[in-house]
């Protein structure tokens, strides 16, 4: 047992010198390998928080939201709706929401205003979203002017922030007193965005939906399990197309890491022989080869994935932003609650590290079981 | 004693370019004698160096060692079997054998670049799995015996000529085998360095060990320690003295 250590200590020294005899090798190795890890990783943690931020929205999102549709389009739902859906045996809670969006064209990005049902603030006072003091550079008492429906501008005090909480969802919102709202955008007394649906029994919400859509044939009710797939489909999309590019990166790797690591020189193979022939079993040689795949491997995995866990979680994956987020200015600011999911991570790392050790490997098993007979005559 | 009975070796056989290297070689080598293969370039001294020293197996023949010289290691044939047949062993017992048996000087010195001289020393003892501390100590000590001690940390591509012989016999010396085998030690040489290396041979010889070296040198073959000189021509014997 001494002996084996002893031994892949030995060996594991040669494969050290070894290395740093062939620096500019072993350098441009990592440098692309490093940069393949980060880019997977990068996308790899992006998409995981991502989704696990999705999730975290929809959990509070309502059970069933009812919209009206005139003419298969979206229009504004009269208020009584929500008393005659009150009434539906199951359904627990049912009122109505007023939101919309908002062009600012000082920064060219959409805001979300929205009337909360509680807590509304006063007239001519609004609360922003984190996203929007940041871009607006605005904060408690600074005046936001909105040009209203009719053209006529309108002035907003800045009465609070709202807590970064999740900030995915709310670093467009601002929040306004519903007079302020109908009078921005001319939206007739009477009548809501939408209504928010809550049931007594979970298990019930198909069932209250259909209701909801045979008692009031003009509407259409959305689930929220609903939109949870829709979400998700739209991280995996999003996360989708990146990851075609990486396995296209991955690919251009793999040609890569077995063009360098496995074109054995003409001087490493003579080596192999030199070591065989003064009594290196073929598998020590083996060995040193393979601890040479692992040690690059490890050092660009390590340094590669730190990289991406900087790069998504402390710079907000600023180099990914604009593939993946390009509907709106307003989010590159947020930073990602970091999260790591140790099974990528695995896969991640079985997706590099193997194939690379194995391309180290292959052709020094295949030098190595020459006959050491042939470094007497080179 | 090493015994070579009839021992033949073929290249690409049942090809056209079928080549007989040697051809019906019988010969004994006493231990702790110098012997020398002289002959002509092609004549098959590399080959039968190889064959010697467990780096290829003969196509046919037998080749023997006295036990004694399997320093180490267990080997089959019977614990009291004055005499191994190292032809038909298994192969990780020729890895064995090429350890602890043998220690070759090759041609080119075939040191390995880019590393210290003192590793260059080291290396044969790494897959032995002896302490790391105890082999630099013995490495170092080798290095002191052949006036390397202050080139123990050059690169070897930094060597002269003779400096890299000397490399080389202090790394074939590493794991204490008892016998030499030398191919063409003096080829990159000038005749003082070779003068020095067969002294070198004496010494070894003094402390007991064998020798046989291949070349065609006449300072080699003609030295005083050498005690046989073997003829071999297209393959075969081809009598024996100077
Ligand atoms: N692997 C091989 N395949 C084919 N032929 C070989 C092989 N190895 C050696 N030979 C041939 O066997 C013959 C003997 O070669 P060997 O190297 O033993 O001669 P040598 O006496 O050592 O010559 P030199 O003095 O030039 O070193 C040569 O003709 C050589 O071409
Ligand atoms: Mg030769």
């Amino acid at each position: 047992m001494t002996g084996w250590i002893e031994k892949n200590r030995s060996i594991l020294d040669f494969t050290l010198s070894s290395l740093l005899r062939r620096k500019g090798k072993n350098l441009s190795l990592f440098a692309v390998y490093t940069l393949v890890v980060f880019m997977l990783g990068s996308a790899m943690f992006l998409t995981q928080a991502m989704k696990r931020e999705a999730a975290l929205i929809l959990k509070d999102a309502p059970e069933i939201v009812v919209q009206r549709l005139l003419g298969g389009r979206y229009d504004p739902i009269p208020l009584e709706y929500s008393e005659k859906i009150r009434a539906i045996r199951g359904v627990s809670t049912a009122g109505p929401r007023l939101w919309g969006y908002y062009y600012d064209p000082v920064i060219g990005a959409n805001y979300t205003l929205m009337v909360p049902r509680t807590d509304a603030p006063p007239p001519e006072k609004i609360i922003i979203g984190s996203g929007v003091s940041r871009s607006r550079k605005a904060g408690q008492g600074d005046i936001f002017s909105f040009r209203g429906y009719d053209g006529d501008n309108r002035n907003f005090t800045v009465a609070g922030e709202l807590s970064p909480e999740s900030e995915l969802v709310s670093a467009d919102l601002i929040l306004m007193a519903e007079a302020d709202f109908r009078g921005l955008f001319g939206f007739p007394a009477g009548q809501a965005t939408d209504i928010v649906v809550s049931v007594r029994n979970p298990k019930e919400v198909l069932t209250i939906a259909r209701k909801v859509a045979e008692l009031l044939p003009d509407t259409r009710p959305i689930v929220r399990d609903e939109m949870v797939r829709t979400y998700d489909s739209v991280f995996d999309w999003r996360g989708g197309i990146v990851v075609v590019l990486l396995m296209m990166a991955l690919l251009a790797f793999v040609i890569f890491a077995w063009e360098k690591a496995s074109g054995l020189s003409a001087d490493e193979k003579r080596e192999i022989g030199i070591l065989k022939a003064i009594g290196w079993e073929t598998s020590d040689v083996i060995a040193v080869k393979a601890y040479e795949g692992l040690l690059v491997s490890f050092f660009s995995f390590s340094a590669g994935l730190l990289a991406a866990y900087g790069h998504v979680f402390f710079f907000s994956a600023f180099l990914f932003v604009p593939a993946l987020k390009g509907w709106s200015v307003l989010y590159p600011e947020y930073r990602i609650t970091p999260f790591i999911d140790l099974y990528q991570v695995a896969v991640l790392f079985f997706l590099t590290v193997v194939p690379y050790t194995v391309a180290t490997i292959i052709p020094s098993w295949r030098a190595a079981i020459i006959d050491p007979d042939s470094v007497m005559r080179s | 004693m090493i015994k070579l009975l009839n021992v033949r070796k073929g290249f690409n056989l049942g090809r056209p370019n079928e080549f007989i290297a040697v051809g019906g070689v019988t010969l004994a080598m006493e231990a702790n004698r110098v012997t020398v293969l002289k002959g002509p370039s092609g004549s098959g001294k590399t080959t039968l160096l190889s064959l010697i020293g467990c780096m290829a197996r003969p196509t046919s023949g037998r080749i023997t060692l006295r036990r004694g010289l399997l320093a180490g290691g267990y080997f089959p044939g019977g614990a009291d079997a004055p005499e191994v047949e190292v032809t038909s062993l298994p192969e990780r017992f020729l890895t064995e054998v090429r350890r602890r048996t043998f220690g070759f000087i090759f041609q080119q010195f075939n040191l390995v670049k880019g590393i210290t001289v003192l590793e260059n020393v080291m290396l044969p003892a790494y897959p032995l799995g002896e302490a790391h501390g105890a082999v630099k100590k013995r490495a170092h000590a080798l290095l002191e015996m052949f006036d390397l001690a202050g080139r123990a940390v050059a690169k070897v591509e930094w060597l002269s000529g003779g400096e890299a012989q000397r490399v080389a016999i202090a790394r074939a010396l590493m794991n204490d085998p008892p016998v030499i085998i030398a191919d063409e030690p003096t080829a990159h040489l000038d005749s003082k360095l070779s003068v020095a290396f067969m002294e070198i041979i004496a010494r070894l010889k003094e402390q007991g060990k064998t020798a046989v070296i291949a070349s065609h040198d006449p300072l080699v073959f003609g030295a005083p320690m050498v005690d046989r000189v073997v003829a071999v021509r297209d393959g075969l014997i081809d009598g024996e003295g100077q």
